[in-house]
């Protein structure tokens, strides 16, 4: 059973049982990849994710992935990484290719959820301020609070100012989550965007490690 | 804050007290009790540039290094940037006067694609604080605009920023242009910004990565430095 968004935020969560294929995600990706396995009957397919909250200090997601590998590829024949960039640098990218695993590609889960190529597109987009389904659910925990606007809302245009559009990028079609994203969107004084996006390439990248094995 | 730091009366503490509490309101972001210290000081005869250096910089490295070390986090680094702001907006038009010490120029901007400034308007307030001529030309600049801003204010660095591993890489695309240009040599060329690194720096033909604002101060420092020395060799 999956545990609650506050669960994977700081804690991870870990579903082995197949011992085949191990994704070692993102907290912030479970619901997604495992609505996908459930979808697709991909049982074959076991998930240990970080604590989303890594993002919140990039520069220790490729220490934290690589110890991962290590601990998993004793009991699974293949791993995958469903991490893109996210803010490392390409770091990631270099840890994931020198053990020898693959990972998904592009710079965010924002890219991937739209499709890497249609997102790139977008070069007029250096204003728009991304939340995908689990972003929009734990907008205080991951945005509000960390950023420190609880406590000193007057910092808000320091940290917001050069944005002017906040873009929901839904993975599932929920008419709660949509005024929660509104609401962000008023919260953060931009403007809002609604693009329902599906799993995007998260799924085609699941696909190719399903069918692989 | 208690109640007991709230009796506090600035203009009754000795110098070295005040000195003492300033850099505890920097810490806590504290802009008026800033901006009132600072006049305090300045109505004791302390020259400007003596305030900005051992009370508002002496203050924002203690900042820096708690943020560097994980102790502070960025909203309360903006904070403290914005009180020391407070001590600045004081201070600059006297420094102007008084002819404070020029250590250098530098133009700072962020890359082409991205807007995310926070640590370039930290950099360039300190480096101000170091005495550094800043002119900072904002967000999203191309090539055009940072060679354009080289060419009016002949500074001796160039500080590039950037946030997003994406455009990242057009900070080569800088370098590259001046290397074409044949005046790469001319400037010193200071990168920074989270996801980039010493090895990235270097691949891209920095003379050096500053991983936060403090380094970046103390490493412009030894670049001018050096420069000035192998000019006078």
């Amino acid at each position: 059973m999956l545990p609650d968004d506050k669960t994977l935020t700081e804690q991870g969560f870990s579903d082995v049982s197949s011992g085949r294929v191990m994704l070692i995600a993102c907290g912030a990706l479970a619901h997604e990849i495992l609505a996908i396995k459930r979808l697709n009957k991909w049982d074959h397919l076991d998930l240990m994710c970080l604590p989303a909250n890594l993002h919140l200090y990039p520069e220790r997601i490729t220490d934290a992935v690589e110890a991962a590998v290590h601990k998993h590829k004793q009991t699974h024949r293949n791993l995958f990484v469903v991490y893109a960039d996210c803010g490392t640098g390409g770091l990631l990218q270099a840890k994931c290719a020198e053990l020898g695993v693959e990972m998904v590609a592009g710079p965010h889960c924002y890219s991937f959820f739209e499709g890497v190529e249609t997102f790139a597109a977008h070069d007029e987009e250096i204003t728009a301020f991304y939340l995908t389904d689990f972003l929009v659910k734990q907008f205080d925990a991951f945005i509000w609070k960390p950023m420190g606007l609880h406590k000193h809302p007057e910092l808000r245009d320091m940290l917001f100012g050069n944005y002017t559009k906040l873009v929901y990028q839904a993975q599932t079609q929920d008419p709660a989550l949509e005024e929660k994203a509104k609401d962000c969107a008023a919260r953060l004084g931009l403007a809002y965007e609604y693009r329902f996006t599906g799993y995007g390439d998260l799924a085609s990248a699941l696909k190719a490690q399903a069918e692989f094995t | 804050m208690s109640d007991q730091e709230d009796d506090i009366i600035l203009a009754e503490l000795d110098d070295e007290e005040l000195v003492q509490q300033m850099f505890d309101d920097l810490y806590d972001g504290l802009r008026e009790e800033i901006e009132e210290a600072v006049n305090i000081l300045l109505s004791r005869e302390w020259a400007p540039y003596r305030v900005l250096t051992e009370a508002l910089v002496g203050g924002m490295t203690i900042v820096g290094q708690d943020f560097r070390d994980g102790i502070l986090f960025v909203p309360e680094v903006l904070l403290a940037a914005n009180a020391m702001k407070g001590g600045m907006a004081i201070l600059k038009p006297l420094l102007a006067e008084t002819g404070a010490p020029r250590v250098g120029g530098m133009v700072i901007g962020t890359v082409k694609g991205d807007i995310h400034d926070i640590g370039k308007n930290l950099v360039g307030m300190m480096m101000e604080g170091a005495g550094f001529e800043v002119e900072d030309i904002g967000i999203n600049n191309s090539v055009e605009a940072y060679l354009a801003a080289m060419e009016e204010h002949k500074p001796e660095i160039l500080g590039m920023s950037a946030l997003l591993t994406t455009t990242m890489p057009y900070m080569k695309v800088v370098i590259d242009t001046m290397v074409e240009q044949g005046i790469r040599d001319e400037y010193i060329v200071l990168v920074g910004g989270a996801p980039l690194n010493e090895e990235f720096g270097k691949a891209i033909g920095a003379d050096a990565y500053c991983r936060d604002a403090a380094v970046a101060v103390e490493t412009a420092k030894e670049h001018v430095a050096r420069k000035h020395n192998q000019a006078t060799a």
